[in-house]
């Protein structure tokens, strides 16, 4: 399996700092918005959005973390199941403009869970979808708002980000394994 | 024969599983026997997830959409039955309830007929409670449906017994050097059984106290024998009860006592019950838990059941988060 760079620290700095300028455009200001990263990496690429708009804007914005666990739509055929994780949102997402963040965007079907564990939550004004990288390979008509890179994959590649909060360092790898249907991200 | 050596205590099989969580493939749910550390472990991580959701306004999740779950009660129960159906229809699964005295048993169907019954209904998983230790495992092996042991006899209740160490690990942190008494019915007490099991990977101490007559003949020797080196016997409550981080009365089953194991009533309140004076032997901090249901004024008294230190109701809601765990854990697919 060989690896390859595609985002170092200070690219995933840029990338994350425009994305914020475009969720602030986009959203005509930083009122009323909030944060929720899907676990795990998406929570700490949503505690970095929110934290550059902070500075941004000077204004407070909630974030919250996401376990899609439950949601998912493999957990009882006889595959593989994962370890439920606490969802933590503090606060009431009902009429506010939540953006989910995720590291991947893949096939959809985490961003579809998500959807659905978000709404069992509340009622929200708006969700948007902010991810690191687009990678393609869609299976559901679910598109993002804000996409930090498109990175065009081939289905036996892997991307993976990491981030120094959970993996000590700040990069974006693609790694290609020879054959073999990839997991569903 | 005496009535100690026909109510002796039962033989465990104490199998150690290899310790990763890979190796969680618990198709069936009967003792604690079989679960090794890191399986408990994950059984709380999970359930951790699961207490987010009782918090919610909407306590529905769609996990387990489309499964069945039947809980089959010979022998009556409020919070076993009412913890595991509210924990399957929080994730969504469809329940039915079958009280054994309503159901064709009563009309002299057999255990096996009835339980066949069900899972010719395609339902996923039963949740049984039987009088007879076993009941169970005899289910297990006849049924391909994935069976759950809400208490048989005075064997085991795994469930309870896991809701109990999720309780005390939540409320003291590491259980590292804990003293852990239970105190009154060990012979009848499914629950002190799963609780022996249950601790012995956590390097706490567990002391059983209780009149001579209600500890099972033997009890010393199977401890040994299952490993179960964590555990100790002393009849002096307050002795017991010294330095204890963890209190447990049980219920005195007094529909278990009319053999006269105990000489009086009054007696065993005198020598045995959890009282404020009796409590203050213990460590500062101490915690109060019971399984319910309460003889209050008999093994624990008002005061102190609800007292600030009693976790009697928080493991009745933790109850519902372990069984969401398990149903979650035993629904199919390995973890990964």
């Amino acid at each position: 399996m060989s690896e390859k760079i595609l985002l170092n620290s200070s690219d995933i700095e840029r990338v994350l700092v425009r994305i914020a300028h475009e969720i602030v455009e986009h959203n005509k200001g930083a009122r009323n918005i909030a944060f929720v990263g899907i676990k795990t990496r998406g929570v700490p690429l949503a505690q970095r959005l929110a934290k550059i708009i902070q500075t941004m804007e000077q204004v407070d914005i909630p974030v919250g973390s996401l376990d899609i666990t439950l949601y998912r739509d493999d957990v009882s055929s006889l595959s593989f199941k994962h370890v439920v994780q606490q969802t933590n949102v503090p606060f009431d997402i009902t009429n506010k403009h939540v953006i989910l963040v995720d590291d991947v965007f893949y096939t959809g079907r985490s961003i579809r869970a998500a959807l659905d564990a978000l709404i069992d939550l509340g009622r929200p004004e708006t969700i948007q979808l902010a991810v690191l990288i687009d990678r393609g390979h869609r299976e559901l008509p679910i598109r993002a708002d804000f996409v930090g890179k498109n990175i065009p994959t081939a289905r036996n590649e892997e991307i993976k980000v990491y981030v120094s909060e959970v993996d000590a360092v700040d990069k974006v790898a693609v790694m290609r394994q020879e054959g073999g249907k990839n997991e569903h991200a | 024969m005496s009535m100690h050596e026909t109510k002796s205590w039962p033989a465990g099989q104490g199998t150690m599983l290899p310790a990763s969580m890979e190796s969680w493939n618990h198709k069936h749910i009967l003792d604690l026997d079989d679960f090794s550390r890191e399986e408990i472990d994950l059984v709380f991580e999970i359930a951790d997830g699961m207490v987010e959701i009782l918090a919610r306004d909407v306590k529905k999740v769609p996990t387990l959409r489309g499964k069945t779950i039947a809980t089959m009660f010979f022998e009556p129960s409020t919070r076993t039955r009412a913890s595991f159906e509210l924990a399957a229809k929080y994730l969504g699964a469809d329940t039915v309830s079958l009280d054994a005295a309503k159901s064709s048993v009563a009309k002299g169907e057999s255990l096996i007929d009835s339980l066949r019954t069900l899972q010719a209904l395609q339902v996923d998983t039963i949740i049984i409670r039987h009088p007879c230790s076993g009941a169970p495992y005899l289910a297990a092996k006849h049924l391909e449906t994935k069976i759950i042991n809400a208490g048989d006899g005075c064997h085991a209740h795994p469930s309870q017994g896991l809701l109990d160490i999720y309780t005390m690990r939540k409320q003291l942190g590491d259980l590292s050097g804990r003293k852990l008494v239970i105190i009154g019915d060990i012979m009848h007490s499914r629950v002190a059984r799963s609780n022996l099991w249950g601790t012995r990977n956590f390097d706490i101490k567990v002391i059983l106290c209780a009149p001579p007559a209600l500890i099972p003949y033997g009890l010393k020797q199977w401890t040994e024998n299952c490993g179960l080196h964590h555990v100790s016997i002393e009849h002096d409550l307050d002795t017991a009860i010294e330095g204890a981080d963890i209190v447990m009365p049980l219920r005195l089953q007094k529909e278990r006592q009319q053999s006269g194991l105990i000489s009086s009533m009054r007696e065993y309140i005198r020598l045995y019950q959890v009282n404020d004076a009796r409590l203050s032997r213990a460590k500062p901090g101490a915690i109060i838990m019971h399984p319910g249901p309460m003889n209050e004024g008999i093994e624990i008294n008002h005061d102190v059941a609800y007292g600030k230190r009693s976790l009697i109701e928080q493991q009745v809601t933790n109850g519902v988060a372990i069984r969401m765990a398990l149903l979650y854990l035993i629904a199919g697919g390995k973890i990964r």
